[in-house]
This record gives C-alpha cells, structure tokens and sequence, in this order.
C-alpha cells in the first residue's frame, strides 16, 4: 500500500471523468483525496454519460489526458471489458460476490433505489397511483428519455413492479406512464435541480440519493419508495487498462473502497448513496451510522435487474416509449 | 428624400477598372486553396465519414440493409418530426422577421431606433439553447408567470413558438439589406403611373424582394433542421426530431447506443437538406427569371 502511494505521488495526477462534484458527494470525494495524497485531479464532462466515458477511453487512448478511472452504468461497463484492467482493492472481501466482477475487472462501488422526489406541498403520497390524480398536472417527470438514460428506464421499471409487473417485463410501467399521460400529469421536461428549484418538475422518479432534499436544493422535498418496488441500482468502478496514471488509478480506487471514516464508502453515504460494503461496514462498526440513519426508509426485498432484463427493458421501450406518452 | 439619397449612394454602381493583376508565375487559382482546403477538412470529410459509416454495421463489415431502416415508421417519425417543427419555425419567421425588417427599414436610417433593433436581432438570434427554452418555460410553461399554456407541450407547436424567438431576428438580420435595396424612386413611379399599394407589391415589391425571401427562409429552415439544445432542454424524453434520436443512438446508457444508425440518421438529415435545397434551386430559377 505504501509502495503504491509512493508511485501514485510520482505520478501526481488522476483524469477523472463525468462526475458531477454534487452528485453522490463527489466534490467532496475528489477534494479529500486531493488534500490526502497531494494528488491532482483532472475532473473532465463531470456531467458526461457513461457511453460518453467509454468513448473517451478509446478517441484519447494512448494520450495523456485519457481517463484513468470509470464511474460506468453496468450496461455500458458489460459491453466493455475489454477497456478495464482487473484489480482486487484490499477490502476485497467486503463487497458481495453478486457486486464484483470474478477477476475484478469491474466492481460495484455505490448506488440506491429508485424513488419518487415530491414537493411536500402535495402532502403525503402512499402509492403510486396517488400521481394520477387531478392535483399532479403536469407534475410528475422522469430524469431523461427512459430509451436513453438509465435512471429514466429504471423509473419505468420502478412503476411496472409498483403495478404489478416483474423485472423481465416492462410493459405494466409504460401503461402507467400511458395513464399518467392521459391524466395530463405526465411532464415531458427533464427534471433538473433547475426545474425543481422553478417548480416545473415537482415530483421526479429518481434515484433516492439523487432525490434528497440537499441534492435538489429544496426544503420541502420528500422522498417515497413504494413499499411493492424496491428497484436497486448500482454504478461500477473500472480502471482504463491503457490508464496514462496507473498508480494513482489504482490508490484512488483504494481510497474508494476505504471503510476509513473519511474514505470512499462513508463519503459516498454522507452523499446519500448506499455504499456497496454498506453490510459489512454495519456488522463491523465502521459505519457512519447518523449518516445511515438519513438514508429513506425501505420495505421489502430489492431487486436488481440483470442484464439480459435491462436490455429486454430497452428494447422493449424503444418500440413503444414514444407511442404510449406523446 | 434624404432617405432616397443615402440609397442611392449605397447602391451606387462598383467603379469601373481593371483587377489588380496577379504577380507574375503565381496561378491565380492558388487563392481558393485556404477555402477549397477548409471545406474539404470541415465538410467533406465528415460528411464521407458519415456516409461510408451508416453503411456498416458496428464490426466495420459493409452493412447495405441498413438503409432500410430509414423505411422504419419510428424512423420516418423523427424525419417528419423534424420537417413539421423546421417548416413551422422558418414560415413563422420569415413572416413575421420580414414584416419587421421593412417597419425597421421604412424608419429613420440613422435612427436609435433602427441601431436598438439591429443590436437586439444581432443578440436575440444566437439566444437558445438552455436559457431559451428555461425562460420560456417560467414565462408560459405549466406553472408559468405570465399564463398557463396548456399546448406548452404539444409538437409542434410550443417549441415551434420558443424556435420563433431566435428565427425572428435572424430573418431581420439577413432580410434587411435586401428591404434597404428597394429605392424610394421605384414607389414613386409606380404611385405616377397610377398603381395602387397591392399592385406594387404584386407586381414590383414583392418579386424583387421573392429571391431574397426565399433564400432567407431556407436559411431558417436549416437553422431551425439543426437546432438541438433548446428541444432537449424544452423536453427530453421523448424524441421528436432527429437530432434527438441522433442523441439517443450515440449516447444511450441502456444498450441501445449504436454509432452506425446515428450515421444514418445525420444521412437521412443530409438528403433532407439535399431536397429543400433542390426545391428552392428550382424556385430561385423560376423567381429570378426576370433579373437575366
């Protein structure tokens, strides 16, 4: 550990990319590890996509400004093995054996359920079908086109298991968005910390650590996650195998994946997201346990979409997205 | 009659002379290499890259069928999405800009109101984006300050009206010099001989001003084609238009990225383009006739 410190501060640099520094408390993420190490990171597109990560990967492979480091959707990071170098940080075996690749080439790093954001100026919301009456117009928005960005795709999975559908079918939530519609509450807008500030986007499917009253900028912002449809959903850290910063690559991923008080996995949760060691973290004490206690209340057991159920999802919504809701 | 004056020496005649002779052993088309260079990097080549890649598939082996994806009735969508909203937004504004451009150009040519107006069209024209679609988006939007428009949403037409915000100025822009050209005189002959305000307009104003006009609106059209931002942040979750379905194919973070359909995608754009040109070249042939 101290031999990779060393060749990481010879280094002296990390190419970071696509992370918002008020997305999962990653300003704070990057500015620790700075003070830290003495390191310097290059935060590149913090509000990229992850095709967008991978396609900088391979147009600036062999420069020196290539990222070193991928905070990836799993969709993208599964069809793109072949860009990561397989490491094993050392708290290894922390991290459940359904949340690491075998050989380490990609490994889960933090993530939350999928969540229904509102204004508390509608009161109380108890189940889904609550948004298809009057007071919602125009009111209720996913963050993004669901054929594109996943956290909109897992909004409308979020709604089928909510009405009944499982997660190799996605059918039941695009007809809640076809009613939604047809109330006239569904809003085309993508919700943005703008559009909630403005009042345009007041009750947004999101992530719940993307739809916390301090992410948002609102006060009167509550989270519900309903009781029947606890979607998970988790990004994945990866490490360029043509990394231009090899060392510091694999010392930030340490640093990730730290129990430490000040280290990845407390940060990440300070942010509102879950932690991948999260269980571990618990039994063994390490736990920031106030933050943990922030976290909103979830019953029943989650679900987790696999590929081959993300892609049906996809496909599936590719062929009926735009008819069902415009 | 001093605006008739200005006019005329605006419009007054190049002197007659002989071009500066080039120097000697220097061909004279090696001028148009910087030019000729430039569009060949900028233009064809992407566009060939383009063209070659939306006949692949995503392993880079020749991929003829794809074209028949532009036969996809989710396709084909996108494409009259996108020729609906163009249209809509280039009609729109080059009425309303060329009605504008000639109450500008009838004032006072040295007037602060006629500078006011450029400067704004000159501002005004490269508003959109973001910022555009937000302003309009609190002004008349769903919770809106001013009114609640309840077609906010419906394309075309809300972001055909947030389109018209920057096409408008544009059209005063390009339309104006063209306005500035009618000469006072040409009025007045016509008021002698007897015509009434139509029939200037249809016989004199309005075909010299056509060629103009017609031009000015193809320029909207392809301004209005390859807008991308302004409809993303007006709505983004559905796709209307093609450079939004472009968006998707590049960028998709759920497995439906695949660079070759955004190839054809931005082909089917460039035929699109290919084909309003064609038309207005036959149109400019037809209203230009009396000019040769």
């Amino acid at each position: 550990m101290s031999a990779l410190e060393k060749a990481a501060k010879a280094e002296g640099t990390l190419n970071v990319i696509a992370l918002p520094p008020t997305w999962a408390n990653y300003g704070a993420i990057i500015s620790t590890f700075e003070k830290d190490y003495g390191i310097k990171v290059n935060s590149a597109l913090p509000d990229g996509t992850s095709q967008q990560e991978v396609d900088a990967v391979k147009t600036e492979n062999g420069t020196a400004k290539a990222p070193d480091v991928m905070d990836i959707g799993m969709a993208v990071a599964l069809a793109n093995t072949n860009l990561f170098a397989p490491y094993e940080v050392s708290t290894w075996s922390s991290i459940p054996t359904a949340q690491k690749a075998a050989n380490g080439e990609w490994v889960q790093d933090y993530g939350g359920y999928m969540a229904v954001g509102y204004s508390s100026k509608f009161g109380t919301i108890t189940s889904l079908n609550d948004l298809l009456s009057a007071k919602f117009k125009n009111a209720v928005a996913l963050n993004g086109n669901p054929t594109s960005a996943n956290a909109a795709l897992n909004g409308v999975m979020m709604a089928s298991l909510a009405e009944g559908g499982s997660a190799g079918s996605i059918s039941a939530g695009v007809s809640f968005f076809q009613k939604l519609k047809a109330a006239g509450n569904f809003s085309p807008v993508s919700a943005t910390g703008a559009t909630i500030k403005a009042g345009t986007t007041p009750v947004v499917f999101n992530w719940d650590y993307l739809n916390l009253p301090s992410y948002v900028g609102v006060s009167n912002w509550k989270v519900f996650i309903p009781s029947n449809a606890v979607l998970g959903g988790y990004y994945a850290q990866a490490i360029n195998k043509n990394a231009p910063h090899p060392a510091a690559a694999r010392l930030w991923e340490e640093f990730l994946y730290s129990q430490a008080a000040t280290g990845g996995q407390n940060l990440w949760l300070e942010g509102g997201a879950r932690p991948v060691e999260q269980t571990a973290m618990q039994s063994n004490g390490s736990i920031n346990s106030s933050a943990a206690s922030k976290l909103p209340a979830v019953s029943g057991t989650p679900v987790f979409l696999s590929p081959t159920q993300s892609t049906d999802a996809a496909n599936y919504l590719a062929a009926n997205w735009a008819k069902a809701v415009s | 009659m001093t605006a008739a004056a200005t006019t005329e020496a605006g419009a007054r005649p190049l002197r007659a002379g002989r071009r500066p002779s080039s120097l000697p052993g220097v061909p004279s088309w090696l001028g148009t290499v910087p030019f000729l260079a430039y569009v060949a990097v900028f233009l064809l080549w992407p566009t060939g890259i383009v063209v070659v890649d939306s006949l692949k598939n995503p392993t880079g082996a020749w991929a003829f069928s794809n074209i028949t994806e532009l036969g996809n009735p989710l396709v084909r969508g996108y494409f009259i999405g996108s020729f609906k909203l163009s249209l809509l937004s280039a009609v729109a504004g080059a009425v309303l800009g060329a009605i504008l451009a000639y109450a500008i150009a009838s004032g006072n040519p040295d007037g602060v109101v006629r500078r006011l107006y450029l400067a704004a069209s000159g501002v005004l024209a490269q508003f959109g984006g973001v910022t555009l679609a937000f302003a309009f988006l609190v002004t008349i939007g769903p919770v809106g300050l001013l009114f609640h428009a309840s077609w906010y949403y419906d394309f075309p037409w809300g972001i055909g009206l947030i389109y018209t915000y920057f096409q408008i100025p544009l059209m005063v822009l390009v339309f104006l010099p063209a306005i500035d050209g009618l000469k006072v005189q040409w009025r007045e002959a016509s008021e002698n001989l007897g015509a009434s305000a139509w029939q200037y307009w249809r016989y004199v104003g309005g075909p010299l001003l056509m060629p103009a006009f017609l031009g000015a609106l193809l320029l909207l059209f392809a301004n209005a084609l390859s807008s991308f931002a302004t409809i993303i942040a007006w709505e983004n979750q559905i796709a209307y238009i093609v450079p939004q379905q472009i968006s998707t194919a590049l960028s998709s973070e759920v497995g439906l990225s695949n660079v070759n359909v955004a190839d054809l995608l931005a082909l089917g754009m460039v035929i699109m383009v290919a084909i309003v040109m064609t038309g207005y070249a036959l149109l400019q042939r037809r209203t230009a006739r009396w000019l040769r």
